[in-house]
């Protein structure tokens, strides 16, 4: 919009345009830095992760991510996937209703406890689950005594991953909600709804796409995780090596075909994200437009 | 509790109830934990373990490393987002979605990657080797590595105040006689200026915790190319318990620091939004 109104053709003296637009070299250098920065940072990495993938031939490609190892890994990826993000959208939509249907004291502490995860580093919110539940930690001994393991097993992959994952859903829907009102929802009940009714036929379907863009970034920062998630799996093949543990177990055993290409897959899953999360926000502009 | 408006509204007691406790299991308890366990570390130890030389060293490298990458992502963040809002090209559109590459991609891909990148062999490696220039397993690299993961932050922060920015101020100066680089200097950084402070904050807050994409290319010798995340789980694998968690807990104040200091920021940020036309 902006650039439109700046691309017309001013009416105004000629040396009002030219302190309006910036002269055609500059902007011609500017592109030009910007795309070069964004190839050479963004570009080529993805780039590189392809070609290295398939340095060994397509058939060694594919035996990289068929092998039973590498499926393990990718089984238990999804799987934590699979219990992380339910957990933290079901939590995103109670702690979003909460906050921008009510007023209530210490709301605004709430909106930046509910923050607090996306500040605390990946290896520190690993470090804070083995503190809990580790051999030494508070709940280590009693967990030991009745043959629960959480550190170095898969549940500690879960909760960690879960932690990082926090924020992202509620974040999303706080601001949506609170810029959408209630208006529609206050008619749903005078008109006899009941509160699930409401919330079925009114809110989620308000909700949906910025309660989905959350879940596609949730989704990929689960599946993606790798310092919280190092911290607390105990790194045991096959049994607690989500992919990107399983990248980092080959990188350093020098089968880098091979690591590249699991990671290859993990490098399509952020395509995809960043795909959906185009699309989402597209959706998203139109709906407020609209 | 809630207020008169909005007492037909069902369900406030239930998903409060939910999320505190939510919250509170996930996320408080387990952070107290770490304070707590701190706490109950006697003195001498403490400064034993968070000023040791090797602690030190990985403070220096960590806090330096983050500080340059959001330095170099504050320049180029500041043009790409110009670019993107201000300038029509082909392929604009592509570029503005791939912007958000290093939120997507998983670090550990990153870190692999951009090793076999800047590797003495690798594609980039390569050309600067002839320059004498070294990055891989070096404090460049661990630079360079945490420059990637902070290129959305700038751009995204910066971008959507340069699309609401009104072109009548920039009208104004130059129907007044100022120049574009007047224009600019005068008119659109002062209200740049805090969207790009709190995006470059953003990004240092995120290289400072960062461990996956750094942990490849940096080597990891004790003294030299030891981030503090690193040194944290080489004391964890240690079962130096004690010692990992003391570090922990001052990276953590110093990132609860900044998240207070970002928001102030952004508040900031938004009244010299709303009020920009009034304050001069």
């Amino acid at each position: 919009m902006t650039a439109a109104a700046l691309d017309r053709p001013a009416t105004a003296a000629p040396r009002v345009r030219a302190a309006l637009q910036d002269p055609p070299l500059v902007r011609t250098a500017l592109i030009a830095v910007a795309l070069g920065f964004v190839g050479l940072f963004l570009l080529l990495p993805l780039v590189a992760v392809f070609t290295e993938a398939l340095s060994a031939g397509v058939g060694a490609y594919f035996a990289a991510i068929s092998e039973p190892i590498a499926r393990k890994a990718i089984e238990l990826t999804l799987l934590v996937a699979a219990i992380s993000v339910p957990a933290n959208a079901v939590f995103g939509v109670a702690a979003a209703w909460a906050i921008a249907r009510f007023e209530f004291r210490g709301k605004r502490l709430l909106v930046t406890l509910i923050d607090l995860p996306f500040a605390v580093s990946p290896v520190i919110s690993g470090l804070v689950f083995v503190l809990l539940f580790g051999a030494q930690g508070w709940f280590g001994p009693w967990l030991a005594a009745h043959g629960v393991r959480i550190i170095f097993a898969v549940p500690g992959i879960v909760l960690a991953t879960t932690f990082i994952t926090f924020p992202f859903v509620a974040r999303e829907l706080i601001p949506l909600m609170q810029e959408q009102g209630a208006e529609e929802e206050e008619a749903a009940l005078s008109l006899g709804a009941s509160g699930w009714q409401m919330f079925r036929r009114v809110t989620l379907p308000n909700i949906r796409f910025g309660l989905l863009y959350g879940v596609v970034l949730l989704n990929a920062r689960a599946m993606g995780e790798f310092g919280a998630v190092s911290v607390v799996s105990g790194h045991i093949r096959g049994v607690t090596n989500t992919m990107p543990l399983h990248v980092e177990i080959l990188y350093n055993e020098y089968q880098s075909a091979a690591a590249f290409a699991v990671a290859s897959l993990l490098a399509l899953l952020a395509l995809v994200t960043l795909v959906a999360k185009r699309a989402l926000e597209w959706r998203m502009r139109r709906e407020t437009g609209s | 509790m809630a207020s008169a408006r909005n007492r037909v509204l069902p369900g406030f007691g239930l998903t409060l109830g939910f999320a505190i406790l939510y919250l509170s299991l996930l996320v408080l308890l387990p952070l107290s934990a770490l304070f707590l366990r701190t706490a109950s570390l006697s003195l001498a130890d403490f400064a034993a373990a968070v000023a040791s030389p090797r602690a030190l060293a990985a403070y220096r490298l960590s806090f330096g490393a983050s500080f340059a990458a959001a330095a170099v992502n504050a320049v180029f963040g500041l043009v790409l987002a110009w670019v993107l809002v201000r300038y029509r090209f082909p392929g604009r559109e592509l570029v503005d979605a791939f912007v958000d590459l290093p939120f997507a991609l998983p670090t550990a891909v990153a870190g692999i990657t951009l090793t076999t990148l800047l590797a003495p062999n690798g594609w980039v490696g390569q050309r600067l080797q002839p320059l004498g220039i070294e990055a891989a397993y070096t404090p460049l690299g661990v630079t360079l590595a945490l420059t990637f993961i902070g290129v959305p932050f700038v751009v995204r922060t910066v971008q959507p105040v340069l699309e609401d920015l009104e072109v009548e101020a920039e009208e104004a100066a130059a129907s007044l006689g100022a120049g574009r680089l007047q224009t600019f200097r005068r008119v659109l950084l002062p209200t740049l200026w805090p969207a790009l402070v709190t995006g470059s904050a953003l990004a240092f807050a995120r290289a400072l915790g960062e461990y996956g994409s750094v942990v490849f290319i940096s080597g990891n010798m004790p003294l030299r190319t030891e981030i503090v995340p690193l040194l944290i789980v080489t004391k964890l694998e240690q079962y130096d318990y004690a010692g990992a968690t003391a570090i922990a807990s001052v990276m953590l104040v110093a990132s609860f620091a900044l998240l207070f200091a970002i928001n102030s920021l952004q508040a900031v940020g938004r009244r010299r939004l709303t009020g920009a036309g009034s304050e001069h």
